[in-house]
């Protein structure tokens, strides 16, 4: 092993431009102006407020929670009980601002809980995760599979599986509102993406969530304290969970525990494979995971728009996962 | 690499679902009348048995070190298949079942150990492929199964006093089981989990072994599917949701060690029959009508099982660390 | 003894009138992305002989045994084993061919029976399903020729290391091996279980199998081993009885110097008056697992202090728990006036230490990362103001010492993993030095890096402490620590055997502590 660190030839020289690189790159980009092109040509009434006003809203939740689900990404782990906790701050909300958990003074104090309780609820699980993963150094798929398992049951015997139908508009307003006649939900994607994507870039935070994902046992070399950067990332994704909970809910007018955040998991670590983060960890994009889901989102318009069934949908979206992430190792080896 | 510690952890392994498991049928022996009458016990079976198909396929798979998210899609994409084909006789169902088993199992091999792509992400797109598939080819409703073949008898009929599901479930067991410990794919297998590098530099054929764990994982999903078509009458391409982690906290329940190398068929079994007593005891408990838990209970019981026996193997990996530093 | 003469006893051995060696190796040639690694290296190995293969770091014996193994594809050169020209795939096609290898790190499967460790691969068959009963046996059998005796059902990690390996062995025999090569087999063994395996190979030996028996500790050689052959460079330097060759032949032969009395003319006054300071760093007593049992050491301000010992005496292992990396199990670790204060890498960063590590792509560089990023990883939360960075400072001080080491990139914003070797080294230097650390630890700081690189790094560090900086370097090249260090702590086998200062900082005396320990190397260098 010692021998070979010095028989190894010097890195290579100058970067020459990489066709594969290239398309791992800018190929989310490259794969969303072709998906845009090819609707413009053949589906009917694609360049219509309309159109986009549906993506955006299908859009949202998955991409609020692949953002969390990218910073985790980029340590090198992953979590799976995005959609649980979902279902579980969506099961709260309901019942803070119905009154149902305990008398309220005031209806406006009950909607100002019913945002902060779900929320930091979902967040403390995510911390739960993170504890997990680093005190009991539980391999991350399997100590997030716990809450994945248990996440949505907990949320099922909070409501006892009842539906729970509301029309608030105070409330609902996080999910159906509308700011210059922007859906409230878009503009808050947008601000989350902007502001994870800056902190990625900008803080030591953001820096040294992919100096633990490149080489862990270097940044702890480095003085960086690995196990608070990782609970805080884990936290951060439940935090973010816990609002696309939220969303769904108001967006509904019902928490159904059964249904909130169900197989998100599996739609935000799509995001986040297609928009080009290394699901190995230590390089992430933000933006690219915004593409990410679009691209996916867009594929199912397609489809859909054509006349294509759903189910078939979702074969695509098989494919176009597996095939990310195999250009991926195909580039980065 | 302390002895003793090890012993406490195969002892959990081998006996801890196993006495709990005693323990849970003595109390509801106790505690219920008929929990132990002929018609529970049966019933019991019967419609566990699909469950222990598919955790038997999971159990391989985390033996090797990987893991199989496809299989609920996968069974229910084997309902579909059989129920469509269960009109022609028994035999076209069922093989028509396994054979889109197979079909899933054998895509998640040439991913995993061709494409090397890591088997979590793999499964995980297959589960949306198979479930895809299912709900294509059955035009997103149920299709009922045709009771003029006797194509439901695979689920509902007896033999020898015995549920025809159960029998199959037990066959495939025993097979596992002999598989497992009296064939040298069944040692590989273990090997793998134990230190992939090490059984490759034995010269073991890592690559063609974890192929064959997956298709067989596939093909109990399969089979599985078949007995759900014949079991309630119509081939589901919804159901079989959130089996792959019942799969999972039964085999992890039963001992099986989750990052590979360790495990036995036996208590993965025991894990079911643990995981679906839970469930059945949950019942004849709002029976009584002291209390009223709702189903839902389940799942949250299930976590923290999972949570116990998980915590548990980490503290002891833990604790081996330190002593061999 | 020259390269010539060892040469000529090689081809002696030969062509002589003596039984055909078991196996030959000759004129190996083996280039790495153009750099060799070997050059036309030899190796012999008789029937029943146990053969020592010894160098240092990068001497060509892992790249020599794995071309024999099948794991590389020699580029010229031939091998002969038993005789017949042999060039293997892969390891498995080796191991049919009767060539056994027993790694370092054991490599079977801790969690499956000992029967299954010993048998997997060539299971026996009964009606198609396997024979447990005859496999048991089989195991029993293979290990009672060891005088072990022990339950075969259990899992191979219910029995301590050295049975472990003696698992290994049996499964290695178990293949009919003839010749087992051993990969420094002692490194996680005790005094005792040492001496169990030294029977095993005696019985080896005496059963007519050939062992290759790579090792660091040169007592073990002579306890085991009949021959030697020492490799330096990629080159065969020499070959020879051990009973001929004393520790300190093999020692020079391995480093490669020849035992004139060189005395280097650098202590000036810089060094007598880092002499009257106290100690920044003063390590009393630290043991850390097996590597470690007593070491002492200090540094000094404004001094580059030598940490010297052959493979596995221990040095990494004791500054890493100085660093706060592992944890130690005695010790006293005084740095900058407090004790042992230090828990984790962030406690020594905080109190002014600073580390390369010796792998640079395992615990040094975040490949993905650019040079920017690299370079102020650990200054970071300074760099910050609530947590967000402050990047024209960054820039500047990047830019700053891009310049100052000499840095060759492309750009501050270029990836470490497209720089060379010593560029990557120069950005994980000033790592620490935009720390203004008291105390910088350089575990191997030259090596897999050019020539060039290699003085300017050197040169760098020499002015650096010529600043005041406190220096604690750990190198394999001799010539290298001599040259840069004014005090020298040389390790053997985890203690410190010697600390030599002022007119014995030299090869010679180096030399002398590495291969018999304190009491010789005083003799040594004064007498």
């Amino acid at each position: 092993m010692a021998e070979s660190a010095t028989t190894l030839p010097p890195a290579q020289g100058a970067p020459r431009f990489d066709i594969r690189l290239a398309l791992t790159r800018y190929g989310a980009w490259i794969a969303l102006a072709l998906l845009i092109l090819v609707n413009l040509a053949i589906t009917p009434n694609f360049a219509t407020w309309q159109t986009l006003n549906v993506n955006l809203t299908q859009v949202c939740t998955i991409v609020i929670v692949a953002v969390g689900m990218t910073l985790v990404i980029a340590t090198g782990g992953i979590d799976l009980s995005v959609g649980a906790l979902m279902a579980i701050a969506g099961a709260l909300a309901p019942l803070i601002f119905l009154g149902k958990l305990f008398p309220l003074p005031h209806p406006a104090v009950g909607i100002a809980l019913a945002f902060v309780v779900p929320v930091l609820v979902a967040a403390a699980l995510g911390w739960f995760n993170g504890w997990l993963v680093t005190r009991l150094r539980i391999q991350p798929i399997i100590a997030t599979l716990v809450l994945f398992i248990a996440g949505r049951g907990i949320a099922q015997v909070f409501t006892n599986g009842n539906l729970q139908v509301f029309n608030l508009p105070s409330f609902q307003f996080i999910g159906l509102g509308r700011v210059f006649g922007i859906p409230f939900q878009a503009i808050l994607m947008v601000v989350i993406v902007a502001a994870a994507a800056w902190m990625l870039r900008r803080t030591v935070f953001g820096r040294q969530i992919l100096a633990i994902g490149g080489n862990e046992k270097a940044a702890r070399l480095a003085g960086i304290p690995v196990v608070s950067v990782k609970q805080r990332v884990y936290l951060i994704s439940g935090l973010l969970s816990g609002i696309a909970g939220l969303i769904v809910i108001a967006r509904n007018s019902a928490a159904d525990a059964n249904l909130v955040g169900l197989g998100m998991e599996l739609d935000a670590i799509a995001a986040v494979a297609v928009g080009g983060t290394l699901l190995t960890g230590g390089r992430a994009t933000v933006t690219g995971t915004l593409v990410g889901a679009l691209i996916i989102q867009l594929v199912r318009y397609t489809l859909l728009a054509n006349g294509v069934p759903d189910a078939a949908a979702l074969v695509a979206k098989a494919v176009i996962i597996v095939l990310a992430v195999w250009l991926q190792r195909q580039s980065h080896r | 690499m302390n002895p003793t510690t090890l012993k406490l952890f195969q002892g959990i392994g081998r006996y801890g679902v196993l006495l709990a498991l005693v323990a849970l049928i003595l109390f509801g022996w106790v505690r219920y009348e008929n929990f132990l009458g002929a018609f529970n016990v049966l019933s019991v079976l019967r419609y566990n048995s699909m469950f222990a198909l598919v955790a038997l396929g999971t159990c391989f798979v985390i033996i090797t070190g990987g893991i199989d998210l496809s299989v609920g899609s996968t069974a229910a994409l084997g309902s579909v298949v059989a129920a469509l084909l269960s009109p022609y006789g028994v035999l076209p169902g069922l093989l028509g079942g396994l054979a889109a088993g197979l079909a899933v199992g054998a895509c998640n091999a040439f991913i995993i150990t061709r494409l090397n792509i890591l088997p979590f992400i793999t499964t995980l797109a297959t589960m949306l492929a198979a479930s895809g598939c299912a709900l294509l080819l059955a035009g997103n409703q149920s299709v009922s199964v045709s009771y003029e073949s006797g194509f439901t008898e695979l689920g509902q009929g007896d033999l020898l006093g015995f549920p025809v599901p159960a029998w199959i479930a037990l066959v495939a067991y025993l097979v596992g089981s002999l598989v497992l410990n009296l064939t040298s794919f069944g040692r590989t297998v273990l090997a793998i989990g134990g230190n992939e590098d090490a059984a490759r530099l034995m010269g073991l054929p890592a690559n063609r072994v974890k192929a064959l764990v997956y298709l067989a994982s596939g093909g109990l999903a399969g089979l599985a599917g078949v007995i759900l078509a014949a079991q309630f009458g119509a081939g589901q391409p919804i159901e079989g949701v959130g089996w792959e982690l019942f799969a999972i906290a039964a085999v992890v329940v039963g001992g099986t060690l989750l990052t590979g190398g360790l495990g036995s068929v036996g208590s993965t079994l025991a894990g079911v029959l643990l995981l679906g007593l839970i469930f059945n005891i949950l019942n004849f408990e709002n029976g009584l009508g002291w209390i009223s838990l709702s189903a839902y209970w389940q799942s949250v019981i299930r976590g923290a099982f999972l949570l116990l026996v998980v915590a548990i193997q980490a503290r002891l990996s833990m604790r081996n660390e330190e002593m061999a530093s | 003894m020259s390269t010539d003469s060892a040469l000529l006893r090689l081809a002696e051995q030969i062509d002589g009138p003596f039984m055909a060696p078991l196996l030959t190796m000759h004129g190996i040639d083996k280039r790495f992305a153009g750099i060799p690694a070997l050059r036309a290296a030899e190796l012999v190995v008789e029937k029943g002989e146990v053969h020592a293969l010894i160098g240092q770091n990068g001497a060509g014996k892992s790249t020599m045994i794995k071309i024999l193994t099948g794991y590389y594809r020699k580029d010229a050169g031939e091998v002969l084993f038993d005789g017949r020209p042999a060039e293997f795939s892969s390891p498995q096609e080796a191991q049919r061919a009767g060539i056994s290898t027993i790694y370092q790190e054991i490599n079977l499967v801790p969690y499956r029976s000992v029967t299954e460790n010993i048998c997997l691969g060539r299971e026996k068959r009964r009606f198609g399903f396997l024979d447990w009963p005859a496999m048991h046996a089989e195991a029993r059998a293979l290990l009672a020729r060891f005088n072990i005796d022990i339950d075969v059902h259990r899992p191979l990690m219910a029995y301590p290391t050295a049975v472990q390996q003696m698992v290994a062995i049996a499964r290695a025999i178990g293949f009919e091996a003839r010749l087992v090569i051993m990969d420094e087999p002692t490194s996680s063994l005790d005094e005792r279980e040492v001496e169990v395996l030294f029977g095993v190979i005696r019985q080896l030996k005496a059963a007519g199998v050939s062992v290759i028996f790579v090792s660091h500790k040169l007592d073990e050689l002579y306890a085991v081993c009949d021959r030697v052959t020492i490799m330096r460079d990629g080159r065969t330097v020499q070959v020879a009885p051990l009973a001929e060759l004393s520790r300190l032949d093999l020692v020079t032969a391995m480093l490669g110097r020849e035992l004139t009395q060189v005395l280097h003319d650098k202590h000036n006054a810089g060094d007598l008056e880092s002499e009257a300071r106290e100690p920044v760093l003063k390590v009393e007593n630290l043991a850390v697992s097996r590597k470690v049992r007593d070491v002492s050491f200090e540094v000094r301000p404004g001094e580059i202090a030598g940490l010297a010992g052959l493979l596995g005496a221990g040095r990494t292992e004791s500054v890493r728990a100085v660093f706060g990396a592992d944890k130690p199990d005695a010790g006293t670790v005084t740095f900058a006036g407090s004790a042992n204060g230090i828990a984790a890498p962030s406690d020594a960063i905080q109190a002014g230490m600073g580390f390369c590590s010796e792998d640079r792509k395992l615990e040094g560089i975040i490949p993905d990362m650019s040079v920017r990023e690299n370079l102020t990883l650990a200054l970071m939360p300074q760099l910050a103001r609530r947590g967000i960075v402050d990047e024209g400072r960054s820039h500047e001080i990047v830019d700053r010492f891009i310049k100052r080491l000499g840095i060759r990139c492309a750009g501050p914003e270029q990836r470490i993993r497209e720089l060379s070797g010593g560029n990557q080294q120069k950005v994980l230097l000033a790592r620490w030095l935009c720390m203004n650390p008291k105390l910088l630890i350089l575990d191997e700081p030259t090596r897999g890096i050019d020539v060039g690189a290699k003085a300017e790094i050197l040169s760098l560090i020499r002015e650096l402490a010529g600043q005041g900086l406190g220096v604690l370097m750990i190198s394999s090249e001799l010539e290298e620590v001599v040259e840069a260090a004014s005090r020298i702590f040389v390790l053997r086998d985890g203690y410190t055997a010697a600390e030599l200062k002022g007119d014995s900082v030299n090869e010679q005396s180096v030399m002398a502590a590495m291969a018999h320990g304190h009491e010789d190397a005083r003799e040594k260098a004064h007498g």
